[in-house]
């Protein structure tokens, strides 16, 4: 059979993947829909067709939550749809958002065989295409969820991170409160990612998956202010803290506080959890100015510039110190900004924000620069131009460029390790704090990340959790 | 309570069992309402409520003020921001403005526990926009009040702080002001040559009010602050005031236009001053 499978499909291996069919450029830069529709079941039974299902599978030890790669994909090339959903939920509470949002190509693509001579296998697509057709079904399969055991744990932050510890000890029988200091779930999947890229009602799909499990939300708790940790430990066997991002950095140059200049975290709120692109019918307003500079290079730069468009900009611009090559964000989304029409900037630094009279930013001086020798992070260190000072005029400047951990609990827990960067320090393999009975992972522990390097330090922590809350001495 | 000064007492008791003076609330008055912070005025930790005073200054506040009593609100988050510095400062003044009439209060109270002598300067443009007086009477060594028009007490503004002071006899050791972003300022103008320490609660445009979006920001000595999380206390004499009062009306034409469209029938009787 094996034989016979190998005969039949080597010869036939599609060098290039599946293209997965798109909103044109034209029509989606005037609406706020994803932009990506997803496969066909025709569709994506050829892509999967494409999986070698290597014996010792590379792509999984790629995968920060460890799935069964060719185990998913396998049971799609057999049409078992569900069955692959259920392959990807033994690992995983959140595919429909990963499908989308994962960095794959640098995670589980890169290392496919297949992408040694040509194409590697698009996995993150195969999931996203898994996760829909169960959603599509309108029903969701609910795991075998252990014998409760009595123990309570804290979660704070229903972001990815502590989506993932929820879901984990959930299913192992622990009875879980998720605490949430906004009024709605998924953290930054909700107010940072926008939705043409990840739409609402997914995360909160995949979040109801959650309290499908029996796991308690509490909205409009501020852990640390409401209450802190160490009152909460009065009442949990163990707590996970997954508080996400904290204040975003500027750029630190003049002018900065003038109206119109922007953090990203403050640009892409209004829009996504405030839904300001439906102001009035929202109450919360968001400026739609004619030129916008994001400056950063990283995924939520492109994610503001894309949303600068869709809020009618005539011009959007990714300010980048560096060049094209260096650019942080994911490939796909610089190029889905390209097609969009975003104008790039590079080798750009603003050195000075520029206002008029009435305090409101009306351009950027910059500076040109060039690349030179490499920095520490291996990339070339771009060097000012001497001389090269230019003015970009625009009325709206997004400060696009990271954020440090939420600080709210740092400020508020005895007895916690903060790190030099206003971090919880927590140990990378478990997640273990220097607190007992309290756990971290995610921006809060790392600044800002990953959506799914959050979610691995989720799962990491969830084991450590449950190895601690049935251990001998919990008994 | 008066004219465009509306009292709000929302039973959370979660937030009652933690808040202390000087912190912040941040509701949701609908569900498609925006993220607004208001100033606590008062708590009661045994009933579980918090009491705020808020102005009618846009759409979402106009709809907070058509509440009717026992309606609920989707959003009450808080205890949020540090908490006032209390402690036995010897003489204290503290200068309630507006909705700061109210939020000033706790603070008192609290001075006044810690064993400093308070004495409270509340003002208003008239006599029918003074309230909770008795409130501070009954706390406070001396209430002061101030109408700009005289048809109570001292007749102008807060410009008349030093007459009081000299009347009262006090050298206060600091002074704290709450109310609108004006008032606070002209306070810290003029305690500033006076050399008295004045503490102000800012109140920037927020929305998370978490530490998250950043839009709180402002200069204190020369340093971006968060208000949401470095404060919302600042010392007066160090805020850059020019910039705050740029950023607060950052979207002053969205705030009203809504007003003008829905007709939501609420008399919108702004101080324009802030």
């Amino acid at each position: 059979m094996a034989d016979e499978k190998k005969a039949k499909k080597k010869p036939k291996i599609n060098p290039k993947r599946i293209s997965m069919p798109k909103q044109t450029p034209e029509e989606r830069v005037r609406n706020f829909e994803e932009v990506a529709l997803g496969f066909t079941p025709e569709l994506a039974i050829q892509e999967a067709e494409r999986c070698l299902q290597c014996k010792k599978p590379k792509c999984v030890e790629g995968c920060p939550v460890e799935i069964d790669i060719p185990g998913f994909i396998a049971k799609i090339v057999e049409k078992d749809f569900n069955g692959s959903i259920a392959v990807l939920k033994e690992k995983q509470a959140l595919a429909a958002v990963c499908g989308r949002v994962c960095p794959q190509e640098e995670q589980c693509e890169i290392l496919c065989i297949l992408g040694k001579k040509m194409e590697p296998v698009a996995v993150g697509r195969l999931e996203r295409f898994a996760a829909d057709y169960e959603a599509s079904q309108g029903k969701v399969e609910i795991p075998h969820i252990a014998k409760k055991t009595g123990k309570r744990v804290a979660v704070v932050g229903t972001g990815p991170a502590g989506v993932t510890v929820a879901a984990d000890l959930a299913v192992l029988g622990h009875d879980i409160v998720m605490y949430e200091a906004l009024h709605d779930v998924g953290g930054v999947l909700m107010y940072g990612i926008p939705e043409f890229r990840l739409p609402k009602d997914i995360v909160r799909r995949e979040v109801d998956y959650v309290k499908k499990l029996g796991v308690e939300i509490i909205f409009d708790y501020v852990v640390g202010k409401t209450r802190t940790i160490n009152a909460l430990l009065e009442d949990f066997d163990a707590i996970f803290v997954g508080a996400g991002a904290g204040l975003p950095w500027f750029l630190e140059i003049p002018g900065e506080n003038l109206n119109g200049v922007y953090s990203a975290n403050e640009y892409l709120t209004r829009v996504n959890l405030m839904k300001g692109f439906r102001f009035p019918e929202f109450d919360t307003p968001i400026k739609r100015p004619r030129r916008v500079a994001v400056v950063g290079g990283g995924n939520v730069a492109m994610d503001s510039a894309r949303t600068a468009l869709r809020l009618g900009a005539d011009e959007s611009h990714i300010v980048y110190r560096r060049s094209r090559e260096e650019l942080p964000a994911r490939l796909e989304e610089v190029e889905n900004a390209e097609e969009e029409g975003v104008i790039f900037d590079f080798l750009t630094l603003p050195i000075r924000c520029i206002g008029n009279d009435h305090g409101w930013l009306v351009g950027m001086e910059c500076l040109k620069m060039e690349l030179g020798a490499p920095d520490d992070s291996g990339r070339r260190r771009p060097v000012p131009i001497e001389g090269s000072n230019f003015v970009m005029e625009c009325e709206a400047m997004v400060a696009s460029i990271g954020n440090s951990p939420n600080p709210l609990i740092p400020q508020t827990t005895t007895g916690l390790e903060i790190g030099r960067k206003g971090n919880i320090v927590a140990d990378e393999e478990t997640g273990l704090t220097s607190l007992d009975k309290v756990w971290a992972g995610g921006d809060v522990v790392t600044g800002a990340a990953t959506v799914i390097n959050a979610m691995g330090a989720g799962r990491k922590a969830a084991r450590s959790m449950h190895e601690y809350l049935t251990g001998e001495n919990n008994k | 309570m008066v004219p465009n000064i509306h009292e709000l007492v929302v039973e959370a008791p979660d937030v009652a069992a933690a808040i202390k003076p000087g912190q912040f609330v941040i509701l949701r008055p609908s569900e498609t309402g925006e993220r607004v912070p208001l100033s606590t005025s008062d708590f009661d930790r045994e009933a579980g409520t918090i009491t705020c005073f808020f102005q009618v200054v846009g759409e979402s506040t106009a709809k907070l003020a058509l509440l009717e009593p026992g309606d609920t609100i989707p959003t009450f988050a808080g205890p949020l921001g540090l908490e006032s510095e209390i402690e036995n400062f010897g003489t204290v003044v503290l200068v309630g403005g507006c909705f700061g009439i109210g939020s000033i209060y706790p603070i008192a109270r609290a001075l006044k526990e810690a064993g400093n002598e308070a004495h409270v300067i509340l003002e208003a443009r008239s006599k029918y926009l003074h309230y909770w007086v008795d409130r501070h009477e009954a706390i406070a060594d001396s209430v002061t009040l101030i109408t700009r028009d005289g048809t109570l007490g001292t007749k102008g503004h807060v410009s008349r702080i030093p007459d009081i002071l000299n009347k009262l006899k006090i050298k206060p050791d600091r002074v704290i002001a709450n109310g609108c972003t004006f008032q606070m300022k002209r306070v810290s103008d003029i305690t500033k040559p006076l050399g008295i320490l004045t503490i102000v609660s800012m109140n920037p445009i927020m929305i998370d009010g978490t530490g998250m979006c950043g839009v709180c920001r402002l200069t204190v000595d020369g340093e971006t602050k968060f208000a949401c999380v470095d404060g919302p206390d600042f010392n007066g004499h160090l805020i850059d005031w020019e910039e705050f009062l740029q950023r607060r009306k950052t979207y002053y034409e969205e705030e009203i236009e809504p007003l003008r469209r829905s007709g939501t029938g609420t008399t919108v009787h702004v101080c324009r001053n802030c």
